[in-house]
């Protein structure tokens, strides 16, 4: 067991590390958690510091991006808040995954009044704007990093559910899906092992933009006030309270927004080569 | 053919339905067929003759829309139409296993060839993970695959390789009866001929039971003992290999060999049975081959035929063609 699955976690490295892009995204990753782990030792100053002398300055060797409309300096602030929006963006985007690739899994397999039954709730859920039912969720669930997860998350869950279903319903009727049942295989047993590897193309490419979407979203919240609480940071409150003061300090806007795309981008990367990796084509 | 006289398998009356939006198809009609230990059984018959219906039933592997209508399928006298679901699971792929007809899609495409092959003897034996992986290589190799090529993909092997791979599959944990569908329909000729030489040294090997789904009688005289011929839903004729090769009795199975092209004859255009398998939402009322037969008469418009047996062990359900004692050919 262990000699062969090194064999194939070894050719999925291989393949991975040959595209360089998904190498560069990865590198990129690691850095951000980096950063996120030892924002208190790289961060110049601390996030909620207030300096109301020099308040919406432009980016200088003291600020490096500069300080916000009280001073606060924009460099710490982004550094501190990678650590909400990556726990937020990626646990966000487990939780809709697992639920909804699950819900999915289960609905494309059993068909019947199963499928029904979910794949009608799903529509109920996909029929309310997404942000609308995470403001609704967390509304009722009150503010706070964890219920912010748990509201995009779930709001996100009928579009796994979607595409999960779908590939399920193309792979399930598939022979090699016969054969395994003409084996022996029990249920459980064939959705996850046979059916669910056979989709994760379109899994992936989901969940690494589904991250940009959680990352926003929190952000939305935020502005409205049911997401994370000021003064803590977060990318996406620090982009809406900089729209405010975009036609004359526009830097403001522009590194937040810069660490949300380049984390997003990177995603992207990392899950466009681990799709490629994955799959045992791509081999030559 | 150790002790062919005790039966291990035992259909009676099968009757399997598909229910679909454009009326129900009636695949299967009151079949009955019994196969000894050790036998070999070849399944003729032309495209929706319910062969691999029949089959997909031995392994209780019918799904929506089809439905079993009526019949009893007794495998070593058991019941597989009222055994609980966990113990058809132990008797698939370990007491009953099944080659499908396309071998690069009845592998799945994201595992290598030697975790499928693990795969099956982990669900089947209680074995740790590392002599499950040996045995499954062990497998390979008796099927004529080099233990190097074991953690390739299925994509990487060809199809007559592949098949190899499946009939790897289906005997790693020594079933008593193999069904195989059509093996070799996607494989080119000189494959065909390894494959099915394969499958004859292993059944022989092993000592299994083996129902051969065809539509290639030259395939049925390499390797069956018995041969039951099917038509829309039921078997006509069933009789030993060579009785049925040197005495075919029903107008159908004399249909049949007439439409193999002949060398030595002069004649430009193949003899071909006429007309088509009846609509299978609308099978007559008598004979389902009487609308196509050149004997037919009144009476086998109106009454479905019995089996009869004509010689020892060659069974026919055609009254005419008994009366008469076979058809001039």
């Amino acid at each position: 067991m262990s000699a062969k699955s090194n064999e194939n976690l070894r050719g999925v490295v291989l393949r991975f590390s040959k595209n360089r892009f998904a190498v560069l995204g990865l590198i990129l990753i690691i850095l951000f958690c980096l950063v996120a782990v030892f924002a208190s030792h790289i961060a110049p100053y601390s996030y909620e510091e207030q300096d109301l002398l020099n308040t919406l300055m432009p980016p200088s060797s003291e600020h490096w991006f500069g300080t916000d409309e009280f001073g606060r300096d924009i460099f710490s602030r982004i550094i501190y808040a990678s650590r909400v929006s990556l726990k937020v963006g990626i646990i966000a985007v487990g939780i809709g995954m697992i639920v909804g690739g699950i819900l999915g899994a289960v609905s494309g397999y059993y068909g019947g009044w199963l499928d029904n039954l979910i794949m009608r709730a799903m529509d109920i859920l996909l029929s309310i704007p997404s942000i609308l039912l995470a403001i609704a969720i967390a509304a009722s669930l009150g503010p706070g990093v964890v219920n912010i997860m748990i509201a995009i998350g779930i709001s996100s869950v009928p579009q796994y559910a979607r595409i999960v279903r779908g590939s399920v319903l193309s792979i399930r009727s598939q022979q090699f899906v016969i054969a395994a049942r003409a084996v022996g295989g029990r249920d459980f047993h064939i959705i996850f092992k046979h059916i669910l590897p056979n989709c994760m193309a379109p899994i992936i490419v989901q969940a690494t933009l589904g991250v940009a979407w959680a990352i926003l979203n929190t952000a939305g919240l935020s502005f409205i006030g049911l997401g994370i609480q000021p003064p803590i940071p977060e990318w996406g409150a620090m982009l809406s309270s900089g729209r405010n003061y975009i036609r004359d300090f526009s830097y403001m806007t522009l590194f937040p927004g810069l660490a949300i795309m380049i984390t997003i981008l990177a995603l992207n990367f990392v899950g466009d080569g681990l799709r490629d990796a994955l799959d045992p084509k791509m081999k030559r | 053919m150790s002790d062919s006289n005790k039966t291990l398998l035992d259909i009676r009356d099968l009757s399997v339905d598909y229910e679909t939006d454009s009326g129900t198809v009636y695949a299967v009609r009151n079949l009955n067929l019994s196969l000894g230990y050790g036998e070999s059984l070849g399944l003729v018959g032309e495209t929706g003759a319910g062969k691999t219906t029949t089959a997909l039933s031995i392994m209780q592997l019918i799904t929506d829309p089809g439905k079993y209508k009526s019949g009893e399928i007794y495998f070593e006298g058991r019941d597989m139409m009222t055994l609980p679901e966990m113990e058809k699971r132990i008797i698939r792929g370990g007491e009953i296993s099944m080659i499908f007809q396309d071998p690069m899609t009845s592998l799945n495409p994201v595992i290598t060839v030697v975790r499928q092959i693990a795969e099956v003897i982990s669900l089947h034996e209680n074995i740790t993970p590392d002599d499950a992986r040996k045995k499954a290589i062990e497998m390979l190799e008796v099927v004529g695959i080099r233990p190097d090529r074991a953690d390739d993909y299925p994509h990487q092997f060809s199809g007559g390789m592949c098949q190899r791979v499946v009939i790897a599959i289906a005997l790693a944990c020594n079933p008593q009866l193999l069904i195989a569908d059509e093996p070799t329909t996607a494989l080119d000729v000189t494959i065909q001929a390894q494959v099915l030489e394969l499958m004859k040294e292993l059944k022989e090997r092993l000592n299994t039971s083996l129902i051969m789904i065809t539509h290639d009688l030259g395939i049925v005289a390499e390797t069956c003992d018995r041969v039951a011929i099917m038509y829309a839903g039921n078997v006509v004729e069933t009789a030993g290999t060579e009785s049925l090769f040197t005495r075919p009795m029903h107008p159908y199975t004399t249909g049949l060999f007439d439409s193999i092209p002949d060398l030595d004859s002069k004649e430009k255009r193949l003899k071909v049975i006429p007309g088509l398998m009846p609509d299978p939402t609308l099978l007559p009322v008598g004979c389902s081959f009487a609308p196509r037969c050149t004997f037919a008469c009144e009476s086998c418009e109106r009454n479905k035929p019995t089996m009869v047996e004509v010689h020892p062990g060659h069974w026919v359900a055609c009254p005419v063609v008994v009366e008469k004692g076979g058809v001039s050919r």
